[in-house]
């Protein structure tokens, strides 16, 4: 295939530590460890959930250290805040926050390994030069790192270092396989859920069964008598099962008689209805943006164009359901799992029980999947706090059906726009009202049309309910996008303009006569548009319908056309488009695994996700009940990037918001008929019989 | 309590549990085989596929007092050296993002391909639809089957 092909391989151990290391192996700084046997062992700090962090990360460290790809060893650090930055695996930011302090580390020990072999050869430094893991002189000398390490860890650290030019780049932007793949695929025991203890005891926790409901009474006799059970224990609204084995106690919590009462309002979907229609028309909301008058301009239009769009709530759905490891000893505490912020869980133990931030450690597991639920401390406590009423250590462990039915959820949201033309069919004035429900802020007020538009005003209401909330891959704009750039679509329709253009000529306006902040690089944004709409060839197909969105967040940028036909009279999407600006790429097949992956997240979301409440209870619970994209849905996607080795910006979630829009607006231009509310196949074009 | 002599992996294995535990729960629990991942526990998602006398199940549904004396295989127990050919075309295609479905998905195609070695797409697709992957891998998922099927 005239790829570059290079493997590393991680350290199958769940959980290793500097004692696992090979003997004589030195370390150059936080990061990194070199051994005798030329082994480099390399630290990779931020919690895996699949984006690919354990692989990029020390690609760019190995980068800048001219380091043997094939001997490195990747070891996932525990929780350790005095020694790395930003261990955190939210808000698509780790590579931008970390990427030039990960090149300097690397650069930092290359320089000092360089140092070394000139000390030893009594030769300039300026005569050496790296390959490979070794330093060469240019008389033919050459000397391996693992040979130069321990005399290396001895100088000083450089404080200034030079950064290799992009054009000198061997790792960053090649073929670099992910480290985990072997392990993977033999089923090595990576996750939070494989973590076992000799003597840990198995804890499920019966929650209760609606939001709003609070425990009441418990009668856990035939529960304690069964086989395998040790104890259960009532804590807050919760009732543990504790015993020797999963299914054990899986069994035992079935004989459990809990009674719960109402605590507060038991909340159905219909209410919810109700409510969005309630907060569109109070006369009070939280003003997010203001630019110009946006009454005057709409009093002074040609047309006016009014449109509302709503989401359900959705279950984040990782494929492995939250559980966490505890021991709370007499002084210290032991925590082992799977989290996406371990800082947060480990500040929320501490505070629960009493006990400094010092004497507990916390060791990451690789996650299976995440999406925002594992920023939630909620199940790291229910360890923490059942570790110490039993006083021994306990495995929390959830099942599909309390991980669907007990946690947080991406907020429901309805959103209400507004669109102003004048006579030549300009865009005068623009109005949006996010109303969500425990959806804080459901706008994003800088966010593209804002800075083209000369009178605007969003605004946002927010009912608060006992339903919990957490933020959702792409949080907010994984729906404000649909919406927004399904309006834009409407608003171009009304004006007589096609879609592209129509964007292409509010971002001119953003350059020439900005108004107010511009919270997006114009340029940037005109180049995934137009690169989306040359690799799509955007309006010459002739039997295909596109459908064209475009969305900035997580300072990345993302162009999706979706090309939809009909066929036995319903909608089928065929073809993705997407081109993204997320900087330099580090690892090109990582990157394509975000975009394609975060695409088919948006879109089988967009087509199938609905979590509906009746009193206070979710209504699905399982995937028997609640529907994921599975493979003969996924429509092809054909990933592109603008190559402009700026900074790397986020990757983990771009692709998502713009994903639906594209979508639902190549369908609209299939049937002519509008979606306006998630899921989609609940709508009209997906409403009609078959032929 | 019963015990059961199972044949798992190439192995006679004894084991103690509840005659209504379920595969899985006995191999996770009982054996220390964690390859074979608890995904829903009502045979929907594919997590915990695994082979029994050469077809794909679900272990989390089947319970240990039914198994008698049929042939599992684990993700464990695919391959000696993690080289059987679906195991090395996930790591050439480069298919994993959480890694958490992997191994259920391996079971699956490796069942398949023994009884379908050169599939059409479709029947790929067809074999592979009752395996969720909540990162959406699904196109590398069936470029690996694909690949593997070259080599097979």
């Amino acid at each position: 295939m005239g790829f570059e092909w290079f493997s590393a391989d991680a350290e199958t151990n769940t959980i290793i530590n500097a004692s696992n290391l090979a003997e004589g192996s030195v370390n150059l700084n936080g990061y990194l460890s070199i051994a005798a046997d030329n082994t480099i062992t390399i630290f990779s700090p931020n919690p895996e959930v699949g984006q690919n962090i354990k692989t990029s990360f020390p690609t760019i460290i190995a980068e800048e250290l001219d380091a043997d790809w094939t001997k490195v060893k990747v070891v996932q650090a525990a929780f350790d805040n005095k020694r790395f930055e930003r261990q955190v695996t939210g808000g698509s930011g780790a590579t931008p926050a970390s990427y030039k302090k990960l090149r300097k580390t690397g650069a930092t020990a290359r320089q000092m390994l360089v140092e070394a072999a000139a000390k030893q050869w009594n030769v300039p430094a300026s005569e050496c030069s790296t390959e490979n893991g070794f330093v060469l002189h240019s008389s033919g000398k050459k000397l391996s790192y693992g040979e130069l390490a321990s005399e290396a860890a001895k100088l000083p650290v450089p404080q200034e270092v030079k950064l290799k030019d992009r054009k000198d780049f061997k790792l960053i932007g090649k073929k670099v396989r992910n480290v985990e793949n072997k392990n993977i695929a033999t089923g090595k025991p990576l996750f939070g859920l494989d973590f076992y203890r000799e003597g840990m005891l198995f804890a499920m926790i019966q929650r209760p069964e609606a939001f709003g409901m609070k425990l009441k009474s418990v009668d856990s006799a035939a529960a304690k008598a069964m086989p395998g059970i040790i104890d259960v224990v009532s804590f807050k609204n919760n009732v543990a099962v504790v015993g020797k084995s999963t299914w054990q106690i899986m069994k035992a919590r079935k004989a459990l008689k809990v009674t719960y009462e109402k605590d507060k309002d038991l909340e159905s979907s219909a209410d919810h209805s109700r409510i969005f229609t309630e907060l569109m028309a109070k006369s009070e909301a939280t003003i997010r943006r203001k630019d110009g008058d946006a009454d005057a301009a709409f009093a002074s239009a040609a047309k006016v164009i009014k449109s509302e769009y709503e989401c359900p709530f959705l279950p984040h759905n990782p494929m492995e359901p939250m559980n966490f490891f505890a021991h709370v000893k007499e002084d210290s505490v032991e925590l082992v799992g799977p989290t996406q912020n371990p800082g947060s869980a480990r500040n929320a133990v501490s505070k629960l029980l009493g006990i400094p931030d010092s004497k507990i450690s916390l060791e990451l597991t690789r996650m299976g999947g995440g999406f925002g639920r594992r920023l939630m401390d909620d199940y790291v406590l229910e360890a923490a706090e059942l570790s110490s009423i039993l006083k021994a250590p306990v495995k929390v462990i959830w099942s599909r059906e309390d991980d669907m039915s007990g946690g947080y959820y991406r907020p429901a949201v309805r959103y209400h726009f507004e669109a102003a033309l004048d006579a030549s069919n300009n865009l005068i004035g623009y109005k949006l009202r996010g109303a969500g429900i425990n959806s804080g802020n459901s706008t994003r007020e800088n966010n593209f049309p804002a800075g083209a538009v000369d009178n605007l005003l969003i605004e946002s209401v927010e009912h608060k309910s006992p339903i919990s909330t957490a933020p959702w891959r792409a949080p907010i704009t994984n729906f404000l996008a649909f919406a927004e750039q399904s309006f834009l679509d409407e608003v171009a329709l009304a004006a007589g303009k096609d879609q592209v253009q129509f964007r292409l000529e509010l971002l001119n306006k953003a350059r020439t006569a900005p108004v107010g902040r511009v919270g997006y690089d114009v340029s940037r944004m005109e180049g995934v548009i137009k690169l989306a709409a040359e690799k799509a060839n955007w309006g010459g197909k002739k039997d295909t319908a596109q459908g064209f969105s475009v969305y900035f967040s997580h300072a990345s940028y993302v162009a999706i056309v979706a090309e939809a036909s009909v066929k036995n009279n319903k909608p089928q999407i065929n073809k993705i488009y997407a081109a993204t600006d997320c900087g330099e790429v580090v690892s090109p097949m990582g990157a394509r695994q975000q975009v394609i992956g975060g695409i088919v997240d948006g879109y089988g979301h967009a087509m199938f996700g609905k979590l509906s409440f009746k009193n206070g209870a979710p209504e699905q619970n399982n995937y028997n009940k609640y529907r994921l994209i599975r493979m003969r849905e996924v429509p092809e996607v054909e990933a592109h990037f603008v190559d402009n080795g700026l900074d790397p910006t986020g990757l983990g979630e771009p692709s998502l918001p713009p994903t639906a829009g594209a979508v639902a607006n190549a369908i609209f231009k299939a049937t002519g008929k509008r979606i306006k509310n998630q899921p989609f196949i609940d709508e009209a074009p997906f409403k009609v019989k078959a032929i | 309590m019963a015990t059961y002599k199972l044949q798992i992996n190439g192995k006679s294995l004894q084991v103690s549990a509840d005659p209504d535990t379920p595969l899985l729960w006995v191999l996770r629990d009982h054996l220390g085989l964690l390859g074979t991942k608890y995904g829903c526990g009502i045979s929907a998602c594919g997590a915990c596929t695994v082979h029994m006398d050469g077809q794909a199940l679900r272990s989390c549904t089947l319970p240990v007092s039914a198994i008698g004396t049929s042939k599992i295989i684990t993700i464990e127990g695919l391959s000696e050296n993690g080289d059987h050919p679906v195991q090395l075309a996930w790591d050439e295609v480069d298919v994993p993002q959480c890694g958490y479905c992997q191994a259920g998905q391996i079971m699956t195609a490796a069942a398949f391909l023994k009884n379908n070695p050169k599939p059409t797409t479709e029947q790929i697709d067809s074999a592979m639809h009752g395996n969720i992957c909540r990162c959406g891998a699904y196109h590398r998922i069936r470029e690996a089957v694909k690949l593997a099927s070259a080599k097979i």
